[in-house]
């Protein structure tokens, strides 16, 4: 009878764990977010290099681009949102059901990087709200890997 | 079977799509799965390089102008340099034309890795991604030691290089050399007899000679479909008369040859890399001696007088070249890429235009695919190995 | 082969045309006026085998006038030979389209009206290229700002009008019900 008031009434011997409904189903989505294909320049040569096998993130669940937005969480914007292509991307995103997150991949999505003038959007949070900012030009594979376990750390303290 | 309506279908490969190489748009009219007409929409990464550089001085526009086709920087700025360079008269020492061909070369099989890779991805062999991603980070890491930066190394400079060369250079160069060749063969082993790739790509995509020059192809697909035209050859720069490699040719045509075609200039670019290995001596010039354009060593900088006036010239209001235009075309992994340099005598271009082979790729393709099926409009944009950045600038 | 010796070769192919050799640090530069542009290129690929034209691009030469010069870039890979033709056009001018002569100029000569205003005569598609196809202004132009502030649009406008649409549906149903 001790023995079990001391296992708050549970029997040792079953292989149970407990934790709250809103924990599980964070760790659940952060583990296994699948990306958009959204590569848009350079930023998307070192997205392939980031998925290819040196610097894999199939080790943290991402290994899925799903090629349409409607299967997918996460849109990583790399590359350089031109004018022309704002209303196209805007789109993507609309179409991704919730939740859904978005890395902004690089100096040109982020801030317009290099490219200070009339065709080049600066910022791609004038369009879709952004969760994560990557720096570099282009960033690091490991640095966007950073950028992904940022986001996973978020979305485990974020409410469901 | 007269009551049957029928109808042609329109569909859009938009922007966003998996093959399409970046961000084209393609109106696709389909009696079934046959292709009727294709019309593409390009400007979605149009990025006005070619104004911004205007506003910077000759030397700053070099990473601007490395950005354009993102997967052969290096021979973007070949191009603009040589172009500049032309104008200002410019004549670079031999060690520092081997390096470019060096550093040219280097960069074809990296960009021919990534053109295999995606090219293999789309058709559906997955693999040629993995192991051509895995060869092209040899090439990064050696970017990496000579600039501190993967993709674009801002390396190759108006008056020769930005620097001498990092000691563990050529045994890393060397090493991945010796180890290439059997790569190759590796990936020929994959894709050259696979039934399935070649029912894919053999009588898909048909380009003959005189249509590729009509439509201003001249590159790896005027030379799958016959001819011999590659600047390396018949307008040498930068020391290509000295070396010896061949140019490979095909005569068919389709998507197949300009595969055979590739795989077989990567082997010559091995060749032509191991032959200007052997020339470079580990130290030694790496750029013109024009005292207005290049700047001086650092130490003399900081004991001389005229170095650190030098110095800080070149570094405040940079150089003036003098008025005039050049085109000096290179021989880059798409075909002839030059860059149209308009000066006035200022020290900021007037003019920038680089010619994109890409550009003429995409507006060749409504007439190679016509009378195709949906399936061979993505073999056919692989083929021609498009990349959006160089189209669109 | 100099700019004399193509101007010499040209002459009896085109005549009338007032061509002038320019001076260049790399390669053959011929001025052409805007009018002979066609023959002249037509000269070329039939009877001098230039087979490829390479590039048309324009610069704007603001405070001078005539205030632009569209330029062309033809190759011959049989004799080795490249050459640089320069056209002359003024502020509001046009210049006939090389499109017959060489198919690859159709989006060249697009591209160039997109950017500078340039307009092309009988040429099929004169439209936007890089920009999007509502956009005011010639972006390459001297006179235009680098930067602008403009917020990014985020939708695209419908292309039919919301009358058109719904009686698009009606008429489908009606067809497929038969």
């Amino acid at each position: 009878m001790a023995q079990a008031d001391h296992n708050h009434g549970l029997d040792h011997e079953l292989p149970i764990l407990t934790s709250t409904v809103e924990k599980v189903v964070q760790w659940a989505r952060q583990s296994a977010i699948w990306p958009a294909q959204f590569g848009l320049a350079c930023c998307a040569i070192e997205m392939m290099a980031m998925a290819a096998s040196r610097y894999d993130i199939a080790r943290f669940g991402a290994e899925v681009f799903r090629g349409s937005p409607r299967q997918s969480d996460l849109m990583i914007v790399a590359g350089r949102l031109s004018r022309k292509m704002a209303p196209a991307m805007r789109r993507v995103y609309d179409q991704m059901p919730e939740p859904k997150w978005v890395i902004s991949m690089g100096a040109c999505a982020s801030v317009g990087g290099v490219f200070d003038n009339y065709a080049i959007v600066q910022g791609v949070d004038q369009v879709v709200p952004v969760d994560v900012y990557v720096p570099g030009c282009p960033p690091r594979p490991e640095s966007l890997i950073y950028g992904i376990v940022q986001l996973q750390q978020k979305i485990a303290r974020s409410r469901m | 079977m007269s009551d049957i309506r029928t109808e042609t279908m329109t569909v859009n490969m938009g922007p966003q799509h998996p093959s399409t190489h970046g961000v084209l748009r393609l109106v696709l009219e389909l009696d079934g799965e046959v292709i009727q007409s294709v019309i593409p929409t390009i400007g979605y990464l149009h990025t006005g390089i070619e104004k911004t550089a205007e506003q910077k001085k000759w030397q700053q526009v070099i990473p601007l102008v490395e950005r354009m086709d993102y997967l052969a920087a290096q021979s973007n700025s070949l191009a603009y340099a040589l172009s500049v360079e032309k104008l200002l008269g410019l004549e670079m020492p031999q060690r520092v034309k081997d390096i470019r061909v060096l550093l040219a070369e280097l960069q074809r099989i990296a960009s021919h890795l990534i053109w295999i890779g995606t090219h293999g991805l789309e058709v559906g062999a997955v693999t040629m991604l993995f192991y051509a991603v895995r060869e092209r980070e040899l090439l990064l890491n050696i970017n990496e030691l000579i600039a501190g930066f993967r993709f674009f190394p801002s390396y190759i400079r108006i008056g020769g290089l930005r620097e001498d060369l990092p000691r563990g250079f050529h045994a890393q160069v060397q090493e991945f050399l010796d180890r290439f060749p059997p790569k190759i063969d590796e990936f020929e082993g994959l894709l050259t007899k696979n039934d399935i790739y070649k029912r894919r790509t053999q009588g898909v995509g048909y380009v003959t000679k005189e249509s590729a020059y009509a439509w201003g192809l001249v590159g790896p697909i005027a030379r799958a479909g016959g001819s011999d035209y590659d600047v390396r050859k018949y307008f040498p720069y930068t020391g290509y008369e000295t070396y010896d490699f061949k140019v490979p040719t095909a005569t068919e045509g389709d998507v197949y040859a300009r595969y055979t075609v590739r795989v077989a200039e990567m082997r010559e670019s091995v060749k032509i890399a191991k032959q200007a290995l052997d020339r470079i001596s580990p130290t030694g010039l790496f750029a013109c001696d024009d005292t207005r354009v290049v700047p001086p060593p650092k130490d003399k900088v900081y004991s001389e007088m005229e170095a650190l006036i030098q110095h800080f010239l070149i570094y405040s209001q940079g150089f003036t070249v003098p008025a005039g235009d050049a085109y000096v075309p290179v021989e880059g992994p798409r075909g002839e890429h030059g860059c149209y340099i308009v000066s006035d005598g200022t020290n900021r271009p007037w003019r920038v235009k680089m010619r994109a082979p890409s550009f003429m790729a995409i507006q060749a393709l409504p007439t190679v695919v016509q009378g195709g099926l949906i399936a061979d409009v993505v073999s056919v944009i692989g083929s021609t190995d498009v990349v959006m950045g160089d189209c669109d600038r | 082969m100099d700019a004399q010796a193509i101007i010499d070769s040209l002459s009896p192919l085109v005549p009338g045309a007032a061509f002038e050799a320019a001076p260049s640090v790399d390669f053959a530069t011929v001025y052409v006026p805007a009018e002979q542009i066609v023959a002249t290129c037509q000269a070329l690929r039939d009877s001098l085998n230039f087979e490829s034209l390479v590039e048309v691009t324009a610069a704007d030469y603001l405070p001078r006038a005539p205030r632009y010069e569209v330029v062309y870039h033809l190759l011959s890979v049989s004799r080795r030979l490249r050459l640089r033709l320069k056209v002359r056009v003024a502020a509001d001018g046009t210049v006939p389209t090389v499109q017959g002569v060489y198919p690859g100029a159709g989006w060249l000569e697009r591209e160039v009206w997109d950017m500078f205003g340039i307009v092309f005569l009988n040429h099929n598609d004169l439209r936007r290229l890089l920009m999007p196809e509502d956009w005011e202004g010639h972006p390459q132009r001297k006179d235009y700002p680098v930067q602008i502030q403009k917020s990014a649009q985020t939708y695209a406008p419908l292309e039919v009008s919301e009358e058109q649409f719904r009686a698009n549906i009606e008429r489908d149903r009606v067809k497929r019900t038969h």
